[in-house]
């Protein structure tokens, strides 16, 4: 019997299972209902193939990201899911949603994903996409697979896309406000913004990533860092209302990382009710808070969405019984 | 609706039975919404007869996605083409679907801002049926196909209910239905307006020329400017029969006695530009390339794509027929399939050009003839069976910006297994249950497994 229907039927025959990646990012998308019997379950791991030439890589979902990255590496290419903390598999990551802090350039995540793999809650082995490029062919179940927090499948197997890696990456920081270096730079890979220093990332080829920096007075610097607290929460807002947000979160003194031109707002505190008051403020700017870790009282999204009916009938389609990841995702329940 | 939205005259039904494919349908009344409350009106009153619907935009469609059956609601979405906002900072657009591609780019290009998408038909389709078909065109390659530059939708669902898929945000909460939705083909509901992103000019382009004695070559030229760690703007190939056609056309400047040429353009800071033109010029000629022209200047840049984009319009001089497949193979099987093509051609003793976007592995084989002469019909269908099995035979997929539709629908049990087709039922079914948003469309009958909606309690789904 092969791994993916050794899974499959582990899953069919199951009460509740959770899907378990790398743990590292367990605090997203809410705790698994520890009232049933759960069983983990964990996809295989291993590179299927790689052809540098298709610019497409087959990986199984159990996969760390850093061991894809080395691989694509040895062959000049890299696939920029860019998770916080590499040793988070690829399925967990495309499961979570989180794009990486290059998406300004490179796209959401959702964009790099071909073909998916999955179990559904029955114990049926889906395959949606394909290994293409382009692909047309019926509806898009990668994307429905990216951010669903494992309450649709489980992945077991992915198609991605794959890029060239730049010939110069290099961080830098402007005394320019955000907006303006963003309208002064062609396709920048990360303007970051912390309210004090604009940070950017330039990629591409050595002679205009070096023109650019000097053309803009721009000084050669490490990452941003990232606002820390045990208590961690990703802004999600209209990109144009980030300096309306970024006052309002000034006002309450939790500490913030913005992505210019994308809208995601990192934000981290050591005290859970802070986390709260952050997404009260997203919420009065049009934007919404993932708790992304800590602040084990507050609500995994804070909001329900407008579709949620059209959502839950999707759950029940392909998880009717309710036992991928049961509590994920609260509000995706179909209630006839 | 008012007098003059809504029409039932044996004429204009004839005009709506079909889109610019072969497939011919039946339409029982054909209706012009002007907002998205007129369309949710259309919608509801559709529901209140039992009468499934279907969306149109300008009918470039070739799969068969706009072509009513089952005596479908006819709506033409061409009047709701107002462009409603325009966000140069933001880079955002909400455009009516009827909005045509072409016009929204023109209405920002003084902003040094396009919409990426660019299909071949782009002065004539609609945004709302590029949304629906998730297009691509020549510029996909790069910048990615429509589904990366939709951010949000107001759809009018399958029983006239109003939601929002996506977000100006960058992440919505919960599924992502608005990536379910593009692409969708109609099936799970009508935008009714859409928020496309829009993507600055590049400071540089260039754009090149490279002509090949032999088919093999061109294509090989391909797959070595993608292995050499170079992803293009656009990368696009014609063969001989085409670019003949389209130079007597339009006088682009082709080589008259090349077996193919590549047209490929490169777009950036010019320091990536200046590096990538050069090599792709060695990667051409190192591959047996004639000569490898480069275009600098924005007009001779145009007269190079105005080529490539009359390409279809060329057709017309040569026979009163032609049927145009679109499958894609992963880039590295492309010199392989391409020679399958000319052989089931050869086969079928048809005429068939080729003019696709040969960096996405997306083929255009393209059969050439005159339809009344007798048996033409079953040789020009043998022969899109003959290629479409070579696709899957490659690890291809059925369709890359053109869609499944009717045309294709038939065939999807080739690409995937029951199981799968199972699930995308399952899909469908949860946006419209009822039934009533563009029947019969993507999946073969008998998809869901005995055609059971939901599963009771207990049961192994």
């Amino acid at each position: 019997m092969t791994a993916f229907a050794e899974l499959a039927e582990q899953i069919g025959n199951a009460t509740a299972v959770e899907i378990m990646g790398a743990g590292t990012q367990r605090g997203i998308g809410g705790a698994v209902d520890a009232s049933k019997p759960i069983v983990e379950v964990r996809a295989p791991t291993g590179i299927v193939s790689l052809d540098p030439a298709d610019m497409t890589v087959r990986v199984l979902a159990g996969t760390p990201v850093g061991v894809l990255s080395a691989a694509l590496a040895e062959v000049g290419q890299e696939c920029p899911l860019d998770p916080e903390n590499s040793a988070a598999t690829v399925g967990g990551v495309l499961a979570c949603g989180c794009s990486g802090i290059r998406r300004i350039r490179y796209g959401p995540i959702r964009d790099r994903v071909l073909e998916v793999r999955f179990i559904t809650g029955g114990g049926r082995l889906v395959r949606g996409g394909g290994p293409t490029v382009k692909n047309v062919s019926g509806y898009d179940f990668p994307r429905l697979m990216v951010g669903s927090h494992g309450t649709l499948g489980m992945l077991v197997e992915v198609v991605l896309k794959t890029q060239p890696i730049a010939n110069k990456s290099s961080w830098y920081t402007s005394e320019l406000a955000p907006d303006l270096l963003r309208t002064s730079i062609y396709r920048p890979a990360c303007i970051a913004w912390n309210g004090k220093m604009t940070y950017v990332l330039l990629e591409g080829h050595e002679i205009d990533v070096l023109s650019q920096a000097s053309e803009l007075s721009l000084e050669p610097a490490q990452p941003p860092p990232h606002p820390i607290g045990e208590h961690r929460g990703r802004i999600s807002i209209d990109p144009t209302r980030i300096g309306s947000l970024a006052k309002s979160l000034g006002d309450i003194k939790v500490p913030w990382l913005a992505e210019i031109g994308v809208g995601t707002m990192h934000v981290a505190t050591n005290n859970a009710a802070e986390l709260h008051d952050a997404r009260l403020v997203a919420h009065g700017e049009g934007g919404w808070l993932l708790r992304e870790a800590g602040a084990p009282l507050l609500d995994p999204f804070g909001a329900v969405p407008s579709n949620r009916e059209v959502m839950g009938r999707i759950r029940d389609a392909f998880d009717p019984l309710g036992k991928l990841n049961p509590g994920r995702l609260p509000f995706a329940r179909f209630t006839p | 609706m008012g007098r003059g939205r809504v029409r039932a005259e044996p004429l204009e039904l004839i005009l709506y039975q079909s889109d610019a494919g072969t497939a011919r349908g039946q339409a029982s009344v054909v209706c012009f919404p002007e907002s998205i409350d007129d369309l949710s009106f259309a919608i509801r009153a559709a529901n209140r007869h039992c009468v499934s619907f279907v969306a149109r935009g300008s009918g470039t469609g070739l799969a068969g996605g706009a072509t009513p059956v089952a005596n479908s609601l006819v709506i033409v979405m061409t009047r709701m083409n107002r462009i409603l906002e325009v966000d140069p900072v933001g880079r955002v657009a909400w455009v009516e679907p009827g909005v045509l591609n072409l016009d929204l780019t023109r209405s920002v290009r003084h902003l040094g801002l396009h919409y990426a998408p660019d299909p071949s038909s782009q002065q004539a389709c609609t945004i709302g049926g590029n949304v629906g078909t998730n297009a691509g065109g020549p510029h996909c390659l790069s910048a990615g196909v429509t589904s990366a530059h939709v951010l949000a939708a107001d759809v009018v669902l399958g029983n006239g209910d109003i939601v929002r898929l996506g977000g100006l945000e960058p992440d919505a909460i919960g599924y992502d239905l608005r990536g379910c939705f593009v692409g969708s083909e109609g099936t799970m509901g009508i935008a009714g307006s859409i928020a496309v992103r829009l993507t600055p000019d590049p400071p540089e382009t260039r754009t090149l020329l490279a002509d090949f004695t032999s088919v093999d070559a061109a294509a090989e030229t391909v797959s070595g400017i993608i292995a050499e760690g170079i992803v293009p703007a656009a990368l696009e190939m014609m063969d001989a029969p085409i670019t003949r056609l389209v130079e007597e056309f339009v006088g682009a400047g082709y080589p008259l006695d090349a077996e193919a040429v590549l047209l490929i353009e490169v777009t950036g800071l010019i320091g990536g530009v200046d590096a990538e033109v050069d090599a792709i010029r060695r990667v051409a000629l190192e591959r047996g390339a004639r000569q490898v022209k480069v275009a600098i200047t924005e007009q001779d840049r145009m007269l190079l794509w105005k080529g490539r984009k009359s390409a279809f319009g060329a057709i017309a001089k040569v026979a009163p027929d032609y049927y145009l497949h679109d499958i894609v193979v992963p880039r590295t099987r492309l010199v392989e399939v391409l020679k399958r093509v000319y052989e089931i051609a050869d086969e079928q003793n048809l005429l068939v050009m080729n003019v696709f976007h040969a960096g996405d592995g997306n083929l255009h084989p393209l059969f050439v003839f005159d339809g009344s002469e007798p048996g033409i019909w079953e040789r020009v269908y043998a022969a899109g069976d003959g290629i479409i099995q070579a696709c899957l035979d490659a690890g291809g997929v059925l369709s890359g910006e053109h869609g499944i539709g009717l045309e294709k629908r038939d065939y999807m049990s080739l690409a995937y297994s029951a199981e799968d087709l199972d699930a995308q039922a399952r899909l469908r079914d949860a946006f419209d249950p009822d039934g009533f948003a563009n029947p019969e469309k993507i999946l073969p009958t008998g998809s869901r497994c005995g055609e059971m909606k939901r599963a009771p309690e207990g049961t192994w789904v």
